[in-house]
């Protein structure tokens, strides 16, 4: 084969490559959400749990980030049913994708809280703010705003890692690129069509982020810098 | 059939985890050297050089490394000089590390105070002397914990590898389960071979953190 490209060989396959970019569209935006969700309530009770609740957690942050994604996927899909537990391809990509950005964003987000001040929340109780109230109005909205960049640049991340998702055989950009490929035997063209692709998902993603940080948390600008 | 026992699944797997101390090895070193010469360019007066790292950096941040790692390996042997999945995985780990240590060490380097910039000039250094007794000294030091805390990233990041069919870890567990079928153990085995490997590293990086933190350098 000559080092010549031809894009065109791709355009029989525009339907693998929508579906493709929904699953990993669909998977990112649910494990986003799951992720941020379960990542406040790991970092809540890393801070104020019971002891063994602490260290427990501590442990799930640890092991989770200190082993690669791909293994913790393939641990959830091929080990857990070696227990009896059997979990489908998209749902253990999914249970993967969460507790990989829960864990990273925890400690992020443990970092955060910690950088509020004792007499904040002090000031917000005498106030006659209930615990709820302060510790949400106090530490958590502005701990978020806080370090809301960099949970951005770790959902992306997560995003961008969703590509290994494809060994599972979930049906995401990449396993529409390694399908294709395997028809075409144009390999270089699709990965390098599909790389783009990736690169908008993670532009677009920067984007909205900063468009809905800039609402959730406006009346923050002024303090924040 | 052969029989494995428990034994002999850790000894393989030790076997291999020696593949991804190594490919991590190349991939740290490579990507280190890149990336200080990336850096380097980064702070070069010349725009086109600034504009390129910062592409450069972008582009390998903002796509999966799997892509890249795919576009090495099969794009060398579209373009008739196919490479070995080593080869494909040394490059491709090495650019990947050498783009984030850039981004890092651009960091520290801006951390450093302005002002400090500005004193040493007023003092008569010039550029390189400003930079070899002022700078770099103080952008080494901030930098370190980061750096440290990318080798796990780095380590993480060969895991990828086996999906081209380079025999490390990761893939070495695959094997492994295909022919025992035990996957429950196997990849318990390899999480805590990872673990094994980065977490002391990670807690390295978070003890030199502390000591930063401590001196008051952040």
């Amino acid at each position: 084969m000559g080092p010549t490209l031809d894009f065109l060989t791709l355009l029989p396959y525009v339907s693998e490559l929508v579906k493709g970019l929904t699953t990993t569209v669909v998977l990112t935006v649910v494990t986003t959400l799951t992720g941020l969700g379960l990542a406040v309530a790991v970092a809540y009770l890393r801070v104020n749990g019971q002891p063994w609740m602490r260290w427990g957690l501590g442990g799930y942050v640890e092991v989770t980030r200190n082993t690669p994604f791909i293994v913790q996927l393939f641990f959830i899909f091929f080990g857990l049913p070696g227990l009896g537990i059997k979990i489908d391809a998209i749902t253990a990509a999914f249970i993967a994708m969460t507790l990989n950005l829960a864990a990273y964003s925890a400690e992020i987000l443990r970092a955060g809280i910690s950088a509020t001040a004792k007499g904040q929340l002090e000031a917000a109780r005498a106030l006659g703010m209930s615990t709820l109230q302060s510790y949400r109005h106090v530490v958590l909205v502005p701990a978020f705003a806080r370090v809301y960049p960099s949970l951005i640049s770790q959902a992306i991340i997560v995003m961008l890692g969703s590509a290994v998702v494809s060994q599972i055989s979930v049906f995401d950009l990449t396993y529409a690129a390694n399908f294709i490929q395997s028809r075409n035997f144009r390999s270089f063209e699709v990965y390098l069509l599909i790389t783009l692709v990736y690169l908008l998902l993670a532009f677009g993603m920067r984007r909205a982020f900063m468009l809905v940080g800039k609402r959730v948390f406006a009346y923050q600008q002024g303090e924040q810098r | 059939m052969i029989e494995f026992t428990l034994w002999d699944i850790v000894r393989n797997l030790l076997l291999a985890a020696r593949w991804t101390v190594v490919l991590s090895l190349i991939a740290f070193v490579g990507g280190a050297t890149v990336g200080l010469v990336l850096t380097f360019m980064r702070l070069s007066s010349r725009r086109w050089l600034q504009r390129f790292t910062s592409l450069y950096v972008d582009l390998f941040q903002g796509t999966p490394l799997l892509m890249q790692l795919f576009l090495i390996f099969f794009g060398a042997a579209a373009m008739g000089h196919p490479i070995s999945a080593w080869w494909a995985a040394s490059i491709a780990l090495t650019l990947f590390t050498s783009a984030f240590l850039c981004d890092i060490w651009r960091g520290c380097l801006e951390a450093v105070a302005k002002g400090q910039w500005h004193a040493a000039r007023v003092l008569g250094m010039n550029y390189f002397q400003t930079m070899r007794h002022v700078i770099l000294p103080q952008a080494l030091q901030l930098s370190i914990p980061p750096t440290v805390g990318f080798s796990v990233q780095v380590i993480k990041g060969t895991a990828l590898a086996s999906i081209i069919g380079f025999v490390e870890l990761t893939k070495a567990g695959t094997m492994l389960n295909n022919a025992t079928f035990e996957p429950f153990t196997i990849f318990t085995l390899v999480a805590l071979f990872y673990f094994a490997l980065c977490y002391p590293l990670s807690c390295y990086a978070r003890h030199l953190e502390k000591k930063l933190y401590e001196a008051g350098l952040r």
